[in-house]
């Protein structure tokens, strides 16, 4: 009975190789099989146990994970009489070869563990993962291996690399290869040159670590070949900060647009000094806040839509309170800017208080969905997933906005109120609807704002004092009633603030920007892409 | 040129009698009454009406520049705030080795943060004659620079106000930083003698308060000789039509640097007074948000009238320390409110409000006035004689 | 201080050379161009005027007849050209306050005064004299005579309105005051924009009195629409049409020109 059992594993492990082989590419030639693997592990012997450890890593069973994973925990047991071995998993038992259920075997005992066979487990578990099914865990294998710069695991390496079909995994594999032959003292001449290369091609930091190392390399020609990758990476890395760093200014500009946007409107095409603007950005904010709250209590699993909701409602919102500021207080003062400058700032006090009052002074916690958190690689640039949405989002309302002036009955009305008011009156338009109505669009492109800004800043009520005094010398210095303007401005500032950043610290950049604001204001008061002609002089 | 006491009107005589009456009146019953009695003005409350004077002075040197001028500053805080430290550095010096460290030149802070030797511009400051002039040169001459580019440029009305906040903003950043040297965030502070007095000392605090009402009151002699010269005329003019006054040949980027030079100076001495009174000087006192907040004082009282200004900051604040007293939270509302309030309904405030008042019911009493359109008489008849 | 500017070099080449009316003439503008974001104003104006001369300017909306103005205080600064004043000023290169101190003086189409001051105190910013703004502090205007601006303001008519504020002028009393303004400036040219839009045939005609008036001892150019009232001025006439002058000569000559009927007057 019993060896009936035993042939039919066996035959079972047959097929499976057989299996296993037509679907594998080609093993490499010093592939073991993996029985040879399990009839060593199934010892009492350590020196076979190492061996046999060695052999199931290289053997590309894929079992071999589980199994080092039960012997590395102690799970692993074997029957001496026939080499049986099993897994054990709380009381159940699973034939270690097939995972096939092993119900009621007995005389098992543990196989067992010293230091070197643990060690033995863990570099075989490196190198395993070599050949995992999953490109990802074969890439993040690799990675450890380029780290460890470990001479043992080339072998494994080479076989692993016989078997490599994805191309990004191979080249991590080769200049884990490479690092590794630079290790090795015996490498020839020629295969280091040829790892130098490589390495040089990989151009990171840890590859500038590796060759800088081999300043001290016996060959000559090594030696120049490193200190030609050094310089080679240096640029490319000075390079690659410069990018970083128009990133980092591009993501800090598009925040600034955000922020400024609403405020080329009521500011750039109405004329109204609105000092309340950085209230409706934390309105915007809050609502965002209040949205995802009702999620989180009623229905979890929404959050991920937590965003797209709350941006409609922070229009209407901050749309709706504009609406009510222009007609109950800033009506009464157009034609008086100065005024209109210090009521507003009236009623970003109150606002501020009044959110104060209800949500308290602290700062309100904001969630970020899935797709705002985490970072991706491009070329070597690092991009966090919610500032690259934050740049398409803001450059998207600033499309949006110059879609509704330019393309719509709305936006004409706009521009006509703007223009000549006396005469698109006399034309039939009701003025103070279109005034109402554009200081309501403004207003709820700031809420719509907040929101963005709720991913990256502080939800308080002190949230829109940090943006004004940006926004205004935004919208000044690209020039007052062009929407283009702004967009130039937000961006130049922020790249100009993230270039200056490394030389004078944040917080002199941002002073510097300040005095060029300034200075620049005097040599054009009227900003970057101002309007000409006499209607401006007079 | 008249004779400067002839230029004073009624309601300044009134303020000056006021201011006079202060002097004399606040000592008196701070120094010999008893802390019981109900007369009894505590030393705290003298320091206080001290700080609301020294506010006045900041709000009489905003209204010469935007009553009179149109020029709306909102960085006048800075030049408040640039009078304070030159006050504080000298007060800092003052202290000597009696710092916690005990370092006989370098102040604690410095100390603290390793300085080995006093920086260059802290040299001088141990001279109270020097620290004085100081407390009207570096407020000066920023308004002198920054006048003289912006209004040379032309740069007017909001954009003015504008990078007047960029630039009080700016300074705020400046003096948060503890490379200034002027002692970061925590500023100056831990005052102990003012000219070889106790600045805790009750006597030493009367006195401040006595030299702030005088001051004060040589403001107002300053800004209403300026205002009531044909210098303050043409800065009139300017605030109605700038353009205008250049095409009479006046070049009004002069006059507007002059008094905006000169309110900034102003403005550096109501700082300097300001500071050895509450005790502190810190780079807060540059937030935009003051600055804005000294506007309202002079909106309140009344523009272009400058015994309101300082009337307006007397009251603002004087509600403010009862409002942040009893309801803290009410505050900001209230002062939110008061923007609004007066901006829609009391354009000209209280003073302003008052002064018109009489002044119609003055003038429709006097003169009738011939009706308006009518031809003069010599011209009509030329008229006919062509 | 303004006095000392000397004349200025000879202007770019390519300019042409000032000619030999320049000494002799009070007023040389010299093929001027402005053009405003591509629409040219002054397409080459040219214009003498002699010492003490009057002259009409006129010509339909768009002509460039403010941009002229503009060019001659300052307010506009003309792409290329000349305009020279008494043979020594290059006028391009100078700023509104300092054609003004020259002497020339301007009113504007609408009527711009000093609306919170007193006509009295309109007048005594416009009298000539040193305008230093420390000076103004403590100097001369601070101890003007009354009577010398009672005088302006008689031949002004506006002697009984001395103390209000010139905001409660009526129209045609800001008129007056701004030429009252004008005369406290004693300028050498005086450019009256418009004077009479707005007015009754009386007032119309009594400013046409005024004006000539003040032509017997000031050079005087006057833009305006009236035919009436120009024709009322009794002096040379210029006609302009799109930034060029299309007539010059006595007003019957001008409105007898095809061209001008065909262009402003019609038919």
């Amino acid at each position: 009975m019993r060896r009936c059992l035993v042939l039919l594993i066996a035959a079972c492990c047959a097929a499976w190789s057989l299996a296993a082989a037509a679907q594998s590419p080609p093993a490499g030639a010093g592939q073991p099989s993996p029985e040879a693997a399990y009839a060593r592990l199934a010892s009492d012997s350590y020196g076979d146990i190492e061996a046999g450890i060695a052999l199931l890593a290289a053997s590309g069973d894929p079992r071999a994970g589980a199994v080092l994973r039960a012997l590395a925990d102690n799970r692993l047991l074997f029957r001496p009489d026939d080499r049986l071995l099993a897994i054990r998993d709380g009381a159940a038992l699973t034939d270690a070869r097939t995972g096939a259920a092993l119900p009621g075997a007995d005389g098992l005992k543990p196989v067992r563990l010293n230091n070197r066979v643990r060690r033995a487990i863990d570099a075989a578990q490196g190198s395993l993962n070599l050949l995992a099914p999953d490109a990802g865990t074969r890439r993040v294998a690799a990675d450890a291996v380029f780290k460890a710069r470990d001479t043992a695991v080339l072998p494994a390496l080479d076989a692993a690399l016989a078997r490599e079909s994805d191309a990004g995994v191979k080249r991590t594999m080769q200049e884990a290869r490479a690092a590794a032959l630079l290790a090795s003292p015996g490498t020839p001449e020629g295969e280091r040159l040829g790892a130098v290369s490589v390495l040089q091609a990989r151009g990171d930091s840890e590859a500038l670590a590796i060759l800088r190392g081999l300043s001290a390399d016996p060959a000559a020609s090594v030696r120049d070949a490193a200190a030609r990758g050094v310089t080679g990476i240096e640029t490319r890395m000075a390079l690659m900060a410069n990018v970083q760093n128009a990133w980092y200014g591009v993501s800090l500009g598009s925040v600034l647009l955000l922020a400024a946007i609403g405020l080329a409107i009521t500011f750039g095409v109405m004329g109204i000094i609105n000092m309340a603007h950085g209230e409706m950005v934390m309105l915007g904010a809050y609502t965002t806040y209040l949205v995802q709250e009702l999620i989180r209590q009623n229905a979890p699993a929404l959050f991920g839509w937590s965003l797209p909701i709350a941006i409609p409602l922070a229009f209407l919102v901050a749309g709706a309170v504009g609406i009510l500021i222009e007609r109950v207080v800033i009506r009464h003062l157009y034609g008086r800017p100065l005024e209109t400058l210090l009521a507003t700032w009236g009623i970003s006090l109150i606002l501020q208080q009044a959110v104060r009052s209800v949500f308290g002074p602290s700062n309100r916690e904001v969630g970020a969905p899935s797709y705002m958190a985490g970072a991706f690689d491009l070329f070597g640039l690092s991009i966090t997933w919610g500032r690259l949405w934050i740049v398409v989002f803001a450059l998207a309302v600033f499309l949006a906005l110059n879609l509704i002036l330019k393309a719509t009955s709305f936006g004409l009305k706009t521009r006509a109120v703007t223009q000549n008011r006396r005469m698109a009156s006399a034309m039939g338009i009701r003025t103070p609807w279109i005034d109402a109505f554009t200081f309501g669009l403004g207003s709820g492109i700031a809420g719509v704002a907040g929101v963005a800004l709720s991913q990256i800043d502080n939800v308080s009520p002190n949230l829109g004092q940090g943006y004004i005094i940006d926004s205004f010398l935004v919208v000044v210095f690209g020039g007052v009633g062009n929407l283009w303007g702004t967009l130039v401005a937000a961006l130049t500032l922020g790249v100009a603030n993230k270039f200056l950043e490394p030389y004078a610290g944040a917080v002199l950049g941002k002073i510097l920007l300040l005095v060029f604001i300034i200075l620049f204001i005097q040599k054009r008061p009227r900003g970057l892409f101002a309007l000409k002609g006499r209607a401006v002089e007079a | 040129m008249t004779p400067l006491l002839s230029r004073i009107d009624r309601q300044g005589w009134i303020f000056l009698g006021v201011l006079a009456a202060a002097c004399v009146v606040v000592p008196v019953l701070n120094l010999t009454t008893a802390p019981g009695s109900g007369l009894h003005v505590p030393t705290y409350a003298v320091s206080l009406m001290g700080k609301y004077l020294a506010y006045a002075i900041l709000a009489l040197s905003l209204d010469l520049v935007w009553g009179y001028c149109g020029i709306l500053s909102l960085g006048h805080g800075a030049f408040f705030a640039l009078g304070g430290y030159a006050m504080g550095m000298y007060l800092m010096r003052q202290i000597g080795p009696r710092g916690v460290y005990g370092n006989p030149v370098l102040p604690d802070f410095m100390v603290f943060l390793n300085y080995k030797a006093l920086p260059w511009y802290w040299h001088g400051f141990d001279l109270f004659p020097f620290a004085a002039l100081m407390v009207l040169v570096v407020p000066g001459l920023l308004a002198f620079v920054f006048g003289w580019l912006a209004f040379r440029s032309r740069v007017t009305g909001v954009y003015l106000s504008i990078i007047t906040q960029a630039m009080t903003f700016a300074l705020m950043l400046a003096f948060f930083r503890n490379d200034m040297g002027l002692g970061g965030n925590n500023g100056l502070t831990d005052f102990k003698d003012v000219l070889g007095f106790n600045v805790q000392a009750q006597g030493t605090r009367v006195v401040l308060f006595v030299l702030t009402a005088l001051a004060l009151a040589l403001a107002y002699l300053v800004a209403r000789f300026m205002t009531t010269s044909a210098f303050g005329k043409v800065l009139v003019a300017i605030r109605d039509a700038e353009s205008r006054t250049r095409f009479l040949g006046y070049r009004t980027a002069h006059f507007k640097v002059l008094a905006f030079t000169v309110s900034a100076m102003m403005a550096g001495v109501a700082g300097a007074l300001y500071v050895p009174q509450v005790g502190i000087i810190n780079p807060s006192e540059f937030a935009p948000a003051n600055s804005i907040e000294a506007v309202i004082w002079v909106a309140v009282g009344g523009r272009g009238t400058l015994v309101g200004a300082a009337l307006g900051a007397v009251l603002v604040n004087y509600a403010k320390t009862l409002l942040t007293g009893a309801m803290p939270d009410a505050w900001l509302f209230a002062l939110g409110a008061l923007f609004v309030v007066v901006t829609l309904f009391l354009p000209r405030g209280i003073v302003g409000t008052l002064v018109e008042r009489l002044g119609s019911r003055r003038a429709r009493a006097r003169l009738p006035g011939p009706a308006p359109g009518e031809i003069p008489p010599a011209l009509a008849e030329e008229g006919r004689g062509s | 201080m303004s006095a000392a500017v000397a004349l200025q070099p000879a202007p770019e080449a390519g300019a042409p050379a000032p000619d030999k009316r320049l000494t002799s003439t009070l007023l040389y503008v010299d093929d001027i161009k402005v053009t405003f974001d591509g629409y040219r104003a002054l397409r080459g104006l040219s214009l003498t005027l002699m010492p003490g001369e009057m002259r009409a300017i006129i010509g339909p909306n768009g002509a460039g007849k403010t941009t002229m103005m503009d060019c001659i205080t300052g307010k506009t600064r003309p792409d290329t050209g000349l305009v020279m004043f008494d043979g020594r000023h290059d006028l391009t290169r100078m700023d509104e306050a300092d054609i003004a101190q020259l002497g020339i003086g301007r009113k504007f189409q609408k009527p711009t005064v000093f609306d919170s001051h007193t006509v009295a105190d309109n007048i005594l910013l416009a009298l000539k004299g040193p305008r230093a703004a420390v000076a103004s502090l403590f100097g001369w205007r601070n101890r003007v005579e009354a009577a010398r601006i009672d005088a302006i303001l008689e031949t002004a008519g506006l002697l009984a309105h001395r103390a209000r504020p010139a905001a409660d002028l009526s129209h045609g009393q800001k008129q007056w005051l701004e030429i009252g303004m004008l005369l406290a400036q004693d300028p050498k040219l005086l450019l009256v924009d418009e004077p009479v839009a707005g007015m009754t045939d009386a007032e119309t005609e009594a400013t046409a009195a005024l004006l000539r008036r003040i032509a017997r001892d000031h050079a005087v150019i006057v833009v305006e629409h009236d035919m009436a009232f120009v024709r009322a001025l009794q002096c040379r006439v210029t006609c302009l049409h799109e930034g060029a002058v299309l007539a010059e000569g006595s007003i019957d000559s001008v409105s007898a020109d095809p061209r001008v009927v065909e262009v402003y007057l019609g038919r």
